[in-house]
């Protein structure tokens, strides 16, 4: 499967691409911030600590084995997201209320 | 799925016209690949060899702050490194190969690190007018239409405000200091002015790529442009300082709204682009031999993580 932001070949006998993920603050979502090589997963996660959070940007860390990771074809008009692309009535804003109704 | 390629080229035409950014697994012109491939690479390489004017230095340094302030200095060049190789290798590029053809000088970084860091001013002076100069440059690229490069740009530049500020302000405590030292951020100001501006590259009728770059919206602003940026930040940053830059022809122009300023040797530039600075064989030398003496770490890394994967594949066997 292809890494989810690389575009090319595997690299030649270097070591595995991770894929870094930080949670900024208590509250937020991981976020992905970019990507690293490291031997394993465990060096990995002290290589992002070293070159992503070294500015207190973040209070949990996850390294992703980039090779792991499943990804949609890139095109945002790609067929695939087709089934929400029509589905208006998902939105609050399809539904037309008068103005004069209050909390709605 | 497949799509016709004059479908593909447009769909990209139009992401770029549309101010979107374009992201690795999208079709790109063969082309705009390779000129981001040796740009990115050519910047990354520029952190990497960057480090060694300073960090020559953190010995040196005169007392355990600046220390610690330069040492987090080169940290984060090492980064900016590190973040732009990653950039690099989601064109298809491998950080090892981009790191072989830098010490086998097929690749190039910029001219600015082939020129020695003389004395301890020199390192204030390289804050406030490399990084400065840095700065000017890669502003503009956190809007690049390559999404893993503005990505990259964006970390960058929160870094090297610091950086700039350090040494300004490093500037500012010798100028309180006394005559000798003040006489030394002069010298080091009068050697690092002409190489800083020859850091936007050649002016613009010599810089053939500029114009594909712009329309790219890789770039988004011509060399001379920003040149002249630079200098009208600068100047009245060097009054404030209390050094002179050493260009007589410098002066505002209220005409244009911006400082006239005179011509760097372009022939220096040349010279040094293509191998003979002050310091490029030294600059080279330097990275191979790290490469070299680190490889027993790389190997054992390499080889304790699979040890460890063995242990785990056999551990569940069990
Ligand atoms: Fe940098
Ligand atoms: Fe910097």
């Amino acid at each position: 499967m292809t890494p989810a932001e690389s575009g090319g070949p595997a690299p030649r006998d270097s070591w595995p691409l991770f894929e870094v993920f930080i949670r900024g603050k208590r509250g937020l979502n991981h976020v992905h911030v970019g990507s690293l090589h490291a031997p394993d997963a465990e060096m990995a996660l002290h290589n992002a600590r070293d070159l992503y959070t070294r500015r207190n940007e973040g209070v949990s860390i996850w390294v992703v084995d980039a090779a792991a990771i499943t990804a949609s074809s890139p095109e945002e008009k790609d067929p695939f997201f087709a089934p929400s692309g029509d589905k208006v009535y998902r939105h609050p804003t399809f539904y037309s209320i008068p103005d004069d109704v209050p909390h709605l | 799925m497949s799509a016709a390629p004059e479908e593909l080229e447009q769909a990209f035409d139009a992401t770029v016209a549309a101010d979107q950014r374009v992201e690795p697994r999208d079709w790109m012109p063969e082309a705009y690949r390779r000129t981001l491939i040796r740009q990115i690479a050519q910047h990354a390489h520029s952190e990497i060899i960057g480090m060694q004017p300073e960090g020559n230095w953190i010995l040196r340094a005169p007392s355990l702050r600046r220390k610690a302030i330069l040492l987090a200095k080169v940290q984060d060049e090492a980064g900016h490194g590190m973040y732009l190789y990653a950039a690099a290798e989601t064109l298809g590029v491998d950080r090892a190969e981009l790191t072989e053809k830098l010490i086998e000088s097929k690749q190039k970084y910029s001219s600015i690190f082939n020129y020695p860091a003389l004395s301890w001013a020199d390192i204030g002076v390289i804050g406030w007018l490399v990084d400065g100069a840095a700065v000017c440059n890669q502003v503009p690229l956190c809007r690049c239409s390559f999404g893993p490069y503005a990505r990259a740009m964006i970390r960058i530049c929160k870094e090297e405000s610091f950086h700039q500020r350090q040494g300004y302000e490093l500037l500012m405590a010798m100028m309180r200091g006394t005559d000798a030292q003040r006489a030394m951020v002069q010298d080091a100001t009068d050697r690092w002015w002409w190489p800083s501006l020859m850091m936007f590259g050649p002016p613009d009728g010599d810089s053939p790529n500029t114009q594909q770059s712009m329309q790219w919206r890789i770039k988004r602003h011509t060399n001379d442009e920003l040149r002249q940026r630079f200098v009208d930040m600068t100047a009245p940053q060097a009054e404030a300082l209390g050094v002179t830059l050493p260009d007589p022809q410098l002066r505002w122009n209220p005409e244009r709204g911006a400082h006239d300023y005179g011509e760097p040797d372009w022939e220096e530039l040349k010279q040094v682009i293509s191998g003979a600075g002050p310091c490029n064989q030294q600059r080279i030398a330097h990275r191979r031999a790290a490469h070299e003496s680190g490889a027993w770490v790389r190997e054992a890394a390499t080889a304790y993580a699979a040890k460890q994967a063995r242990r785990a594949t056999e551990g569940a066997a069990a």
